[in-house]
Order: C-alpha cells, then structure tokens, then sequence
C-alpha cells in the first residue's frame, strides 16, 4: 500500500524537482500526505502489537476472567475495580504476594543495576588506555551480551546445582569452605543466586555504552588536568563522569526498565515454580496469570506495574531535565 | 601519559576479577558439553575424565533440537526483517518531516518500549484464542502468530533507534538528492539508507538478538509445532535423567552463530546504538 503511494511521489515531486521556489513550495504542500503514507504500515502494526493489546490489558483488568470465560471472554462479569481491591489489598494472599514480589523486585533492581553500572565503569576504563592484549579482553567482556540469553542463564543453573554443580565443588572442595554444600536455586540463597546471573548478563551491556562514551572524552582535557596535577579519581569526578552525562542518562534508565521487568532470567534459571525469595514481579504475573487462569487479576497487577514505572520513569526524566537546566 | 601504580593495580585487578566472572560459566559450558552422562550427574570436575564429542550426536535425538532450529531461525529473521522495513519508513518520516501527530507518534512508540512484555502477553495470548474462537484462524502455536508478539519489542526499538540515526546524517545529502533530480523516496533509497548502513546493521542485529533470545512469548505462543530453541532447551529433562552435557553441548550449537555474528559487526553497533540512545 505504501510502496503505490510511495512511486507517486516520487513522481510528482521528480517533475516539481529544479522548479522555481513557488512552484517546489506548491508540490511540498501537495505532498503533505507523504509522512502519513510512511508512517502507515507503522501505525498499523502498532496498533495491532500495542495499542489494542494495551486497551484489552485494561479491559481485562475489569473483568472477572477466570478458567470459564478464556475462550469466549466477550461474556465475563464486568466487576469494576475489584481485581485491583483485591491486588492491593495487603491482607489477602494475593495482595499480600503481589507487595512481597515488588519488594524483591525492587531490591534485586537496585543491586543489579548499581552493580552492572559499577563493573561496566570500571572494565571500560581499565581498558581506556592502549595496552598489548586489549581488544582481547573488550571481545571476552562482551560475549555474556552476544549470548542468547537461556544459554548463558542455563549454564549458571548447572553451575548452581547442589551436588553437581561448580560452584560448590569450587567453595567446599577446592577452597575448603566448611559446612554442607547449600542449595542455590531453591530457599533464601535464589535471591543471591538471581541476582549474580542478572549482573553477568546486564553488566557487559554497561561496558559496551560507557566505552563508546568515553573514547569520545577528547585525552587532551585529561591532559590539561593533569598538568594542573589532578589525580585520577579527581578526573573520573571532575571530567569523566559529567562528559558522561548523556549517555549515563539513558544507560541507567534502560538498565532500570529492563532488570525490573526481567522475566527471562528467574524464568530459565527457576524453571516453572520459582522459590519465594526470587519471586520477581514479571515471572509473579505471569504464575498468577497462568497458573490459576486469571487473566482478570494478572491484567490488573500488569496495569498497576505499569502506572509504577510510568511515575518512576517520570519522576526520573524530569529530575535529570532539571538538573541539565541548572547546569 | 604516565601511568601511575594505583591506575596500574586497579587496571590489574578489575581485568583479572571480571575475566574470570565472565570466563567460569562459558568454561563450564563448553567443558560440559564433552562429557559423557556420569560425568555431569556426579560431583562436578573442571576436567572430564573422557572428552567425548558425543553430546553433540545425541542431543539432536533426544529432542527434535533441528526443528526448534529451524524455527527459531525463520521466526527471528523474518521478524528482524519486518520490523526492520516498517521502520525504515517511519523513522525516515519522523525525522525528516514536520507534520500532524509526530510527536503523538513517537511518545507512543518510545512509551512501549519501557512496558513489560507481561503485560502485552496476557491480552495477546486472548485475542489471539478469540481470533481462533471466532474466526477459525489459529495464530497461538503458529510461527505467524509468534512472529506478531516478536514485533512488540522489535518494531519499536528499530523505529527509536533508526530515527536517531536518520537524525544524525546531514540533511544536505538530502539536498544535494533533490538538485539532481531524485524525489523523497528516491533520496531514502539512493542517500540516506547507504549512509545509515551501520545504523541499520546494528537494528538488525539487536532485534535479531532479542528474537533469538526471547523466552516469554515463546514459553506461551508455542506447541510442538512451532517451538524455539529458547524452550526446546528446556525439554532435554526427563523423569529419570537431566541431559546436562546434551543441554550445554546444545548451548554451545544455538550461541555460536549469533556469538560470532555479534563479535563481527561490534562496532556498528556500539556505533548504531549510542548514536540512537543520546538523541
């Protein structure tokens, strides 16, 4: 569709073409409608993918959509807001899980997130400078990135294995760690565990940002300095970090989105069933939605996750906004 | 500049502790994946006892792992592909154009990328059982049908992401296409998609990273006919044994084509995706 209005503009615009400015000025006003045919296939799929999908999400989230009504959802009960009475209420079971996973999901961003910005800050400048064997290591750092995803995660799951896994033949057979070896994917240990898996995977994806951000610190700034006789860490304080800015801004914004809707990770490395101290949110939704079959509830819990990351994000664009402003 | 001995031991250290963060989990994968049976089910080694390549014979027999290849690879690629073409032409339209509902456009399109895909997977899964209820077409357990729910992380970054690109070339190219003679279209076509060629290779590669890596959609959208690898791995279980070596030699087979594609074109996409992201 967009391919037959497409020819006819260049048609057109091809005769108006070496016109005198009138003219071109009157063909640009007749080709008006050649960003709307652009966008058209756009607009569809968005549509299709987004918008209907995201009304339906808050339709459903009226609905009592239990096991009876999947096939033919048209004839659920409408019952107001009382998914979401139920979802926020702390003293059900529901509400009581829903808060317990947001909890777990808000601790687990916080360290995944400041630890993968850590590791990828200090990896990308370890290898600012040129030394023998660096494009080694940048390509080393970056394959837990290039992995697909369950591959990386499924090789952690064997490696946390109780009895057959690495990491406890490496603590208590080769380090000689006392004591049994404990479990890793099951009990309060699956938070620690969820957490290491996260930030294998999400720190390189720091490194690869905050490299491309500072090769382009032009060295003759740190030179100055350094005449002035700063010493590194006042550098990384006083040059590195504010030339980084920029990048820092939207780096830290897509960890956030990213890590706190992760489903992938605790998914793969839990199996179907995850342990209550790795219950995070995304992967809670989904079992609430799945398990018991109802879609009302889930499509509620989804909603109010997203009323939260669209006043966080908010609150987080503004905040750096204004603080450009200042600067 | 001289180095000083602090900047030396902190270059030492952090190399030295992230190498072996990164290199213990690939070891242990590739290590694994030559092992026979007893090997892995016991007390974990670092050396196999025999190296055996017959991990990377077996696995294809206990489960149809060629099959999940197969779809894995036709349902990442054409929905890199679509999403790709769809974009090309709305970021070319929001960047060089001013018109009506542009910003509405991109809020909306730049919005959907923060949201979880939980929340699109609930009312999907739905509509696609109502299309099924009422009109007889079957999308839940087709590649079709999963190649739609790829689009909603796909489509979105490709548009974000190739819009800041577009921005980034000079609009005297433009110009200079116009003099001689080539009309929007032909200027897209002949100027501005040859000078976004690594804006472009780095989408492709990132949505086909995502689609290849994808775990949620695929956990829910498919039955035996259309599986990905991203489930298929997950089937090497049975009631009596866990194939560990079968599943890490497996690992090793789905990663490499999409490891060495990555390391390959590195550079357009940390050029592509750093020149879309501080727009």
């Amino acid at each position: 569709m967009s391919a037959v209005s497409a020819s006819t503009a260049v048609k057109k615009s091809g005769a108006a073409a070496g016109a005198p400015g009138g003219k071109a000025r009157k063909a640009r006003r007749k080709g008006w409608w050649l960003p709307y045919a652009l966008l058209a296939p756009a607009v569809i799929f968005e549509l299709v993918i987004h918008v209907i999908p995201m009304v339906t999400g808050i339709w459903m989230s009226f609905l009592k959509l239990t096991k009876m009504f999947i096939a033919n959802w048209g004839n659920a009960p409408f019952i107001g807001l009382k998914n979401y009475a139920v979802a926020l209420d702390f003293n059900s079971a529901v509400g009581m899980g829903l808060l317990k996973s947001f909890g777990i999901t808000v601790a687990f961003t916080i360290i995944v997130v400041g630890l993968s910005w850590g590791f990828g800050m200090a990896a990308a400048i370890a290898l600012q400078k040129a030394f023998r064997g660096r494009a080694v290591f940048r390509t080393l750092f970056l394959i837990p990135y290039a992995l697909p995803m369950y591959a990386g995660v499924i090789a952690w799951k064997f490696m946390l294995q109780k009895d057959s896994g690495a990491l406890n033949h490496l603590l208590f057979d080769n380090l000689g760690l006392p004591g049994d070896k404990p479990f890793w994917l099951i009990g309060d240990n699956a938070f620690a565990a969820v957490v290491v898996v996260a930030i294998w995977r999400l720190w390189p994806f720091a490194f690869l940002m905050l490299m491309a951000g500072l090769q382009s610190i032009p060295t003759d700034v740190y030179e100055a300095s350094a005449v002035d006789g700063a010493k590194p860490l006042r550098q990384w304080w006083a040059i590195t970090l504010p030339m980084l800015r920029p990048i820092n801004m939207v780096l830290v914004l897509v960890m956030f989105l990213w890590t706190f809707n992760d489903f992938n990770t605790p998914f793969v490395l839990f199996g179907g069933s995850q342990p209550p101290a790795g219950d995070l949110i995304s992967f809670h939704i989904y079992n609430a939605s799945f398990l018991t079959w109802n879609f009302g509830s889930g499509a509620a819990m989804s909603v109010l996750l997203l009323l939260f990351l669209l006043v966080v994000s908010g609150i987080y664009l503004l905040f750096m906004n204004r603080r450009k402003d200042n600067a | 500049m001289h180095e000083t001995t602090g900047a030396k031991v902190f270059r030492i250290v952090t190399i030295t502790l992230l190498s072996i963060f990164t290199i213990i989990p690939i070891y242990v994968m590739v290590i694994s994946g030559m092992k026979p049976l007893q090997d892995v089910q016991n007390e974990f080694s670092w050396w196999p006892s025999t190296l055996t390549l017959q991990p990377y014979v077996d696995m294809w027999q206990t489960v149809p792992l060629a099959s999940y290849f197969m779809n894995s690879v036709i349902v990442s690629t054409v929905a890199t592909v679509l999403s790709l073409i769809i974009a090309i032409f709305a970021s070319y339209a929001i960047s060089r154009y001013k018109f009506r509902g542009r910003s509405v456009f991109s809020g909306t399109v730049l919005s959907t990328q923060m949201l979880p895909g939980v929340l699109f997977l609930l009312p999907l899964f739905l509509i696609f059982v109502n299309i099924n209820t009422n009109f007889g077409i079957q999308l839940v357990g087709t590649r079709t049908g999963l190649i739609i729910t790829y689009l909603t992380f796909s489509l979105p970054f490709s548009i974000w992401m190739l819009a800041g690109y577009f921005d980034g070339i000079p609009r005297e190219l433009d110009e200079a296409a116009k003099v001689d003679g080539c009309g929007p279209m032909r200027a897209l076509i002949r100027v501005i998609l040859p000078a976004a060629r690594p804006g472009l290779v780095a989408v492709a590669i990132y949505s086909f990273m995502t689609s290849w890596g994808e775990v949620l959609f695929a956990s829910v959208m498919t039955t035996d006919a259309n599986r990905t690898l991203a489930v298929g791995l997950q089937l090497y279980s049975t009631q009596t044994n866990v194939y560990w070596n079968q599943i890490m030699a497996a690992s090793v087979v789905v990663s490499i084509p999409i490891v060495i594609g990555f390391l390959l074109l590195q550079k357009n996409f940390v050029a592509g995706l750093t020149a879309g992201a501080v727009k």
